[in-house]
């Protein structure tokens, strides 16, 4: 019997022992699906295009440039002349063989890049010849472009994610770009857009052959948003401009919007500079230059004693606190003793008498300095209270603290208060004379060129602002910020008297040069005494060129604040500059040339040697 | 014959075959897939070579089931002669692929000899049992038999094509099944196991367990039955260990190393999955991957990759495995299951000696032929090159299978005539 059965049970048994095999490699062990899918499907992402970025009027400032690698699979090359091609791509011929080597070593079957970052230009002359070297093509990248370089400071740059980028945001992985500064950085997530996925399917070798199921798993990728500025890219090519050769900042902003129109920094730098194969060597080298510091911002990180600007803010408070009226009037005799022995110097002649209005134009150190001692001692029922109301009036003017804006670098600046004093002169060891020199803006405060230009711009708005920002909008329209209106402290119609002082100072005051023929400009010049420490010795350099200034008077378009280091006084350098730019923001055109071609040619760069020169110099010369 | 043959035709039997070479194509086409294939009469593909391959079978199926069953016993010997000197032609006229000298060239086809060698020396062994005469247990019949079987397997292996001379084992199961000896089967596994125990283990420790073993069943036998002597197990020991150093002998230097590592593999000396385990290993992820419903018609990313070699050919079974899964993979062992045994049982009502012998061995081939190339696609028996029956790309072991199911299907409508 059994020889009868032996081959249907002998087939019965295999068919036994092979479901049971199917059965424990398909159903019950799952390592193998991964190890398939590991095998032959391949992760890509796809990267969207990054948003242009535009100005207020919709002129390009940031878009994407394509940059061309040239690749090769060792195993596709054919016999060539290493030397021609080594020409072609402007590389020497043993680097290229170097390349080729190197490039065999890491796989014959997968793409190496041999020269990476070929520009547009030189890829129309290799693209017409490549076809001559079998196994080599060029690759298409993306990498920004500036086709107007300037705002470097507000834009910012992109560079690669390191590996603490990686850890902070899972969205990246190795090689892939993000915003390092300025724009780029506060809207990187606007801009960069959303990647999407694209499965494909490998066969034995790692090569792609197609998509994975037809793409049923790939992700779509959404485009980066376009963004708008706030900036007009004229006014900030103007301003960078008048700017050239000196240090400093200039920001200007729509009172009545808070959009900064133009934020300058000088010296800047070209932002082309950042892209492409040299920007680790370019970015070494501003990097490093702690002299002319062209990444420090001095719009939004530098921060100055105001001078004489604040005077407007005091007199502001000492308005709203009652403890002066328009017609308050006090006498200078060249300055003034406010303690004993101790002499403010004024550039009134001896026995002025004067007002409010004329206080303001003639920027008078002796009306400050009484209408300041008047808020401290009066204000309130002790001198802690009369600096505590002061500070919290200031506090509402966006002093002393962020002001909240989307660019990610910016310093509080500092306004004190009572216990401030308190601690440094022990309580009561103070009094209002001990801190006179907050009256006319130097003392212990500090500010950064765009608060100056913010507190303007409530002085303009009489009374409010909007927090200054950069972004207008999104060009297809989904992202919208709402900017709500800041009071000040200050009720609104104790501002037009100090508007009518500023608007004397550049009629007949300090600032006559910042005139402009058929528009109310209103302003405030300022100049800053400031100290440095040169081997360890408290040094007193040239002072600061600083002014303030709104216009039209009646129907505020612009707000400015113009910092010049060391530019000897406000006259000289900062008001000029305001005044062309904002004759050229109203007006689209300047028409004082003279005052253009002095700004423009005028340079400190003399000023800025003196400390380093070794010598004694002279300041305020 | 009373009636047509239509009417006595084994159509069960017809529908499997159908099936299996259905799955075939389907799966060959699957394994070949790239973007200039998109029909299967695209002759210059292996898809549409294999469909052309099935028409001729069935072609020459229907002249086969129009011949007279008394046709093919004399055919037998003629047919086993022109198959010996195909095989030993190809010395002369064969064409060599990847190493072994198996393939004549047709003009754009290719003919195995080796495949249509099976079909001959089936009929061949069924000629020579069914002799009046012939009696297994006559050491006449026996080496006749040995002949027969031992010409076209030596000629195989000259080519080399270790594989495919391993298939003549099949013709164990008819003579199994005509009564040879028990005992040359249990010879034949202890063959086996001292085979494997030597390649295992160093030759040494290999000889000292073939001893023990001889000792321990000599003392077992002794406490049972103390009259037993000692000379027959000395002799079986002397023997035991020649074999052992022979084996050993011609493993290392006779075997080429591509038949050393195959066989390495499957007694698990070897695990390098990237070298020559590569194999077994993607054919495994291929398979397991495909879990119960498998990934469809096309979408398998192993196949589609080209991760698992030759596997329109001898590894067809893992694209069936991936792409059809658990279902796909158990509808094809049914599938052979049941033709196998539907074989069989018509093979034992046969009345015909020489047709039960033609039948059995039929049989006894396609299940060699499906443990070995299934058992070795689901990495439990060694790597051997041999093609799945009626699946795997291949036209002469298409043709070769089909005559076989043909010529058995001649057989069973007429197993009632007594001629």
């Amino acid at each position: 019997m059994i020889k009868k059965f032996f081959l249907p049970a002998m087939t019965l048994l295999t068919a036994l022992l092979f479901v049971g095999r199917l059965i424990s490699l398909q159903l019950l062990n799952s390592s193998y699906k991964l190890l398939s899918d590991g095998n032959a499907v391949i992760e890509k992402e796809i990267y969207p295009e990054r948003g242009y970025i535009y100005d207020r009027k919709n002129k390009l400032l940031v878009s994407n440039q394509p940059v061309y690698d040239l690749m090769t699979i060792p195993e596709n090359i054919a016999p060539f002349d290493t030397l021609n091609l080594a020409n072609l791509v402007n590389i020497s011929k043993s680097e290229l063989k170097d390349k080729l080597v190197a490039a065999k070593r890491f796989s014959i079957k997968l793409p190496s890049v041999v020269v990476s970052q070929i520009s547009k230009e030189r890829n129309a002359i290799i693209q017409e010849k490549i076809w001559k070297y079998e196994g080599f093509y060029l690759q298409k990248k993306s990498l920004r472009e500036y086709p107007n370089p300037i705002a470097a400071n507000v834009l910012g740059y992109i560079s690669e994610v390191n590996k603490n980028d990686m850890s902070k945001d899972g969205y990246y992985s190795l090689g892939e770009l993000t915003g390092r500064q300025g724009v780029e950085r506060y809207y990187e997530d606007l801009l960069r857009g959303v990647k999407g996925k694209k499965f494909l399917q490998k066969d034995r070798f790692n090569r792609i052959i197609g998509p994975y199921e037809d793409g049923v798993y790939d992700v779509k990728s959404k485009g980066g948003k376009n963004l708008i500025l706030t900036l007009d890219s004229e006014l900030q090519e103007y301003g960078e401009l008048l700017l050239q050769n000196k240090r400093g900042g200039i920001v200007a902003i729509e009172p009545k919007t808070g959009e900064v129109l133009s934020l300058v920094s000088a010296p800047s730098y070209d932002p082309n500079l950042l892209v492409g194969r040299m920007r680790s060597k370019h970015y070494r080298e501003l990097a490093i230059d702690s002299i002319s510091k062209p990444l420090f911002d001095r719009g939004l990180q530098a921060q100055y004693a105001p001078g004489s600007p604040f005077k407007t803010l005091n007199a502001l408070i000492a308005l709203q606190e009652g403890v002066i009226d328009s017609n308050t009037t006090y006498r200078c005799d060249h300055g003034h003793y406010y303690a004993r022995g101790v002499f403010m110097d004024c550039h009134c002649s001896y026995g002025t008498k004067n007002n409010l209005l004329s206080g303001i134009y003639k920027s008078c150190n002796t009306y400050f300095a009484n209408v300041y001692r008047k808020i401290i001692d009066e204000a309130g029922d002790s001198i802690e209270e009369g600096m505590n109301k002061w500070n919290k009036h200031l506090k509402s003017f966006g002093l002393g603290d962020y002001l909240g804006y989307d660019l990610p670098v910016g310093k509080k600046g500092f306004i004190p208060d009572a216990s401030y004093y308190d601690y440094w002169y022990e309580k009561g060891g103070w009094k209002s004379a001990t801190v006179v020199s907050n009256a006319i803006g130097q003392g212990e405060i500090l500010t950064t060129p765009i608060q100056m230009a913010n507190f303007t711009a409530t002085i303009a708005n009489r009374g409010y602002f909007i927090k200054p920002h950069f972004l207008k909008t999104v060009s297809d329209g989904t992202y919208q910020v709402l900017h709500e209106k800041k009071k000040t402290a200050i009720d609104s119609l104790h501002f037009e008297t100090v508007i009518e002082g500023m608007h004397q100072v550049v009629e007949r005051g300090t600032a006559r040069i910042a005139r402009i023929p058929g528009i109310d400009v209103c302003g405030k010049t300022g100049t800053v005494e400031n100290f440095i420490k040169i081997e360890g010795v408290k040094t007193q350099l040239t002072d600061h060129s600083m002014f303030i200034a709104f216009a039209p008077k009646n129907d505020p378009k612009i707000a400015i604040a113009v910092f010049v280091e060391n530019g000897y006084w406000g006259g000289r350098w900062a008001a000029p500059i305001a005044s062309l730019l904002i004759e050229k923001y109203l007006t689209g055109e300047v028409k004082r040339k003279w005052l253009e071609t002095r700004m423009l040619n005028g340079s400190l760069l003399a000023e800025y040697e003196k400390p380093f020169s070794g010598q004694p110099f002279i300041i305020n010369e | 014959m009373n009636n047509s043959i239509l009417y006595r035709l084994d159509w069960w039997l017809v529908l499997l075959y159908l099936l299996l070479v259905t799955v075939g194509i389907t799966n060959v086409y699957s394994a070949t897939y790239n973007d200039t294939l998109n029909s299967i009469f695209d002759f210059s593909q292996p898809v549409g070579k294999q469909f052309l391959f099935f028409l001729v079978s069935v072609f020459l199926g229907i002249i086969v089931l129009s011949l007279n069953v008394k046709f093919f016993e004399h055919f037998a010997n003629v047919s086993y002669f022109i198959s010996i000197l195909l095989l030993a032609g190809l010395f002369l006229f064969g064409k060599t692929v990847s190493g072994a000298t198996s393939w004549y060239n047709l003009g754009g086809f290719s003919l195995q000899p080796s495949e249509i060698a099976k079909l001959f020396t089936g009929l061949m062994i069924a000629g020579l049992l069914s002799k009046f005469q012939s009696d297994l247990k006559s050491i006449r019949t026996l080496f006749k038999v040995a002949c027969c079987l031992f010409i076209p397997a030596i000629l195989i292996v000259l080519q080399p094509d270790p594989g495919s001379a391993l298939v003549f084992l099949a013709f164990f199961f008819p003579l199994f099944r005509e009564g040879l000896n028990y005992s040359y089967f249990l010879i034949f596994l202890s063959l086996l196991a001292l085979f494997l125990i030597t390649l295992s283990f160093q030759i040494f420790i290999a000889i000292g367990i073939i001893c023990f073993l001889i000792f321990v069943v000599f003392f077992i036998l002794k406490r049972l039955n103390s009259k037993i002597k000692v000379w027959p197990f000395l002799l079986v020991l002397v023997l035991s260990v020649g074999y052992a150093l022979s084996v050993d002998y011609i493993f290392n230097n006779v075997f080429e190393q591509r038949h050393r590592d195959r066989i390495n593999i499957v007694i698990g000396k070897e695990v390098d999955t990237r070298g020559v385990g590569y194999n077994i290993n993607q054919s495994k992820i291929a398979i397991g991957s495909g879990g119960f419903m498998g990934k469809g018609f096309l979408e398998g990313t192993q196949t589609k990759g080209g991760f698992v070699p030759e596997q329109h050919t001898d590894y067809i079974f893992s694209t069936i495995g991936e792409e059809w899964g658990f279902l796909g993979g158990f509808f094809v062992i049914l599938l052979f299951c049941f033709l196998i045994l539907r074989i069989v049982i018509s093979a034992e009502r046969q009345n015909s000696k020489f047709r039960r012998v033609f039948s059995y061995s039929v049989a006894g081939l396609i299940f060699l032929h499906f443990f070995v190339n299934v058992g070795m696609t689901l990495g439990i028996v060694p790597t051997i090159g041999i093609p799945l029956p009626f699946i795997s790309y291949g036209g002469s072991s298409l043709l070769a299978f089909s005559i076989m199911i043909f010529i058995h299907l001649n057989f069973d409508a007429n197993r009632l005539n007594d001629w």
